[in-house]
């Protein structure tokens, strides 16, 4: 058996692997899952929460973040919002003067200095026990804050992540990664049950504000602040939850420039974040977070880089073939036989396995969709999904491996 | 940690993974079963055309059926090939099924060569001696030529032996037409070629054949 063969199998069987164990977590603790749609909910008390809001030239969304979090349901004077205008320069810091007055609201402009400064800013003039964070391009459930603040009931529980929706795509690129984050919800709530989460996401995340007086504020954690957050507090043995119900809306990106730019950053993010804590790598005291979540991440990189190659080796290989032919005898059809015979069709076990391999996708992607949805929805975006990620994921990811080899630093935009 | 539920996980994704393989196994093997069941219906065709051979002298000879077995070896040898290059796994029963088409392939060679000569019929037998890609790259371009030419020749009837097989029939027919191991080797009417011969250099000996004989609507097969 050729190399390729034997590496295409072990990657397939580690990707099933993965699938499988995310799918026995679903199987098992399915009545853990929560589903509040249209369940009116009570907390016992209503603990005073501050949600940042970092932006950096939002002018046009900014006002609709600010409104949804206005809009929440839960008691406004336990609602403070911080917006901090990290050195924008469009008319951002004129639309936050508008919210002036309003008592739940102060506002700060700082010189540009990232993300992570005007988190840290925000976390500096909190006085609240909970915390959170709401990019700027992104708006809240209205009953999101209440679905969230009831995981805080487990003492244990020192941050949870809400489920991300992406907000009216309007094209292919947003339509495929509304798949794609259905599929996150599914797939967060499976690591989150497995204390596994690596990543508390800027839309809408709470932390326990005694987090930071424990293990340090932001950092700027190569671009990805909110996934080096997570990495910090599993190292330290924090408790991170997912809220599977808790949905906040965010705009995605509209173009495949736009995307590949994101994921850039995103995985460039993962890979250095895993460098630096590697040292949670298969370590027994970090669970399945240093068992699970990690390897999977890495292998999920290797994997889609392995299979771009293998896949333009055996494009490759056809073209030679098919040039030989024609510079031999001339283009010629194949024959019809050869078409409509079934002992034609392909069954290689490389063939089947794959289709194995999709169809454990396929059911995970369905399974979220029915966590954001209520009911699972298969449509042709699905398709695109497969075709546009198999062609450009591997471009981001390897640039993210690049970069990391070449110690050359992603930009937010 | 929770170790019993990573074994588990890996006992069922040992399971699916087993499973695809095994599915995978099973419809390649009736792919073969297929080809074997080929095989004996023109085992028993070609018997029955040696028997018709036997009774010539008692039939005409646009009595006797010649040019049905060529098309149906033909599309044999494609799926011959075809799995030699997909279902890799089971290369001993590959093998075998190589083998006794190259018998099936040597009887219809006789038999059409007695029965052109007995009948009249104008025919030319082209051997074609190759071997896999890595020892013998020129095979896939000589494959591909006589392809082509018999779609253009009718008269051309090809048979393909892989050099190396294991079969002392195919030893015999090397041995006899003596064909050097400088591969791909070619035996036109008897007459020997060795090395890549390209489409317009067959072409003139198959001109040259042809000449002197009546072109007939005999149908052909190849192997790439």
């Amino acid at each position: 058996m050729p190399i390729q063969e034997i590496v295409f199998y072990g990657l397939s069987f580690l990707s099933i692997y993965v699938q499988i164990f995310l799918l026995i977590t679903f199987i098992e603790r399915r009545k853990e899952i929560k589903y509040r749609t249209g369940q009116h909910i009570d907390l016992k008390e209503y603990p005073s929460v501050t949600v940042v809001v970092p932006c950096w030239n939002e002018e046009k969304t900014i006002g609709g973040t600010i409104e949804s979090l206005l809009a929440l349901d839960y008691p406004s004077d336990k609602v403070n919002i911080i917006l901090v205008d990290d050195g924008s320069t469009d008319n951002t810091w004129n639309v936050m003067q508008g919210y002036i007055g309003n008592p739940q609201i102060t506002a700060y402009q700082k010189e540009n200095g990232g993300k992570h400064t005007a988190m840290n800013l925000g976390i500096s003039k909190t006085t609240t026990p909970f915390i959170g964070c709401l990019d700027a391009d992104s708006f809240v459930d209205h009953q999101a804050l209440k679905r969230i603040m009831t995981y805080f009931d487990d003492t244990e529980v020192m941050a949870v992540s809400p489920a991300i929706i992406v907000t009216k795509p309007k094209n292919v690129v947003q339509r495929i990664q509304k798949i794609e984050y259905h599929w996150g919800i599914y797939t967060k709530k499976m690591l989150g049950l497995n204390g596994a989460i690596h990543v508390a996401p800027g839309p809408f995340s709470i932390i326990r504000t005694s987090v930071f007086a424990k293990i340090g504020n932001f950092k700027k954690a190569h671009n990805t602040e909110d996934m080096e957050i997570a990495y910090r507090m599993q190292a330290n043995h924090m408790k991170i939850e997912h809220a599977n119900d808790a949905f906040v809306y965010t705009v995605t990106p509209n173009t495949v420039k736009k995307l590949y730019k994101q994921r850039l950053r995103w995985i460039y993010g993962f890979i250095q974040n895993t460098i630096d804590y590697r040292r949670l790598l298969f370590k027994k005291e970090y669970g399945n977070f240093g068992y699970f979540t990690l390897p999977s991440g890495v292998l999920s990189v290797v994997s889609v880089v392995f299979i771009f190659f293998f896949t333009i080796y055996n494009i490759g290989h056809f073209i030679v073939q098919q040039t030989i032919k024609i510079s031999t005898v001339g283009v010629s059809l194949p024959t019809a036989t050869h078409i409509f015979d079934p002992f034609y069709i392909n069954t290689k076990a490389i063939t089947i396995v794959t289709l194995v391999l999709y169809g454990t996708v396929i059911l995970a992607m369905l399974i979220g969709s029915r966590m954001a949805e209520g009911k699972p929805k298969f449509s042709f975006s699905f398709i695109w999904f497969f075709i546009i990620y198999s062609v450009i994921a591997p471009f981001w990811l390897m640039k993210a491996v690049y970069n990391t080899v070449f110690a050359k630093k992603t930009a937010w935009r | 940690m929770d170790w019993k539920k990573y074994l588990i996980v890996f006992i069922l994704t040992a399971g699916v993974f087993g499973s695809a393989l095994y599915v995978s196994n099973t419809l390649n093997g009736k792919k073969l079963t297929e080809l074997k069941s080929i095989e004996d219906k023109l085992s028993i065709d070609i018997l029955s055309s040696e028997v018709q051979y036997s009774l010539l002298e008692e039939l005409s000879c646009n009595q006797v059926t010649t040019s049905v077995l060529s098309d149906e070896l033909s599309s044999l040898a494609d799926k011959i090939t075809y799995s030699e290059e997909n279902l890799g796994a089971n290369s001993d029963q590959i093998s075998q099924l190589k083998q006794s088409y190259s018998l099936l392939e040597i009887k219809d060679y006789l038999l059409m060569k007695k029965i052109s000569e007995r009948c009249n019929k104008k025919s030319v037998f082209v051997l074609y001696f190759y071997s896999n890609e890595d020892a013998c790259p020129d095979c896939v371009k000589q494959g591909y030529i006589l392809t082509d030419l018999r779609q253009a020749y009718p008269e051309l009837r090809v048979y393909s032996f892989d050099y190396n097989l294991n079969l002392s029939a195919v030893k015999a027919m090397i041995s006899i037409y003596k064909v050097p191991s400088d591969l791909p080797g070619l035996v036109i009417n008897g007459q020997v070629y060795s090395g890549l011969q390209t489409r317009e250099q067959i072409e003139s000996v198959l001109k040259l054949k042809l000449q002197t004989k009546t072109p007939t609507a005999t149908k052909t097969k190849v192997q790439q």
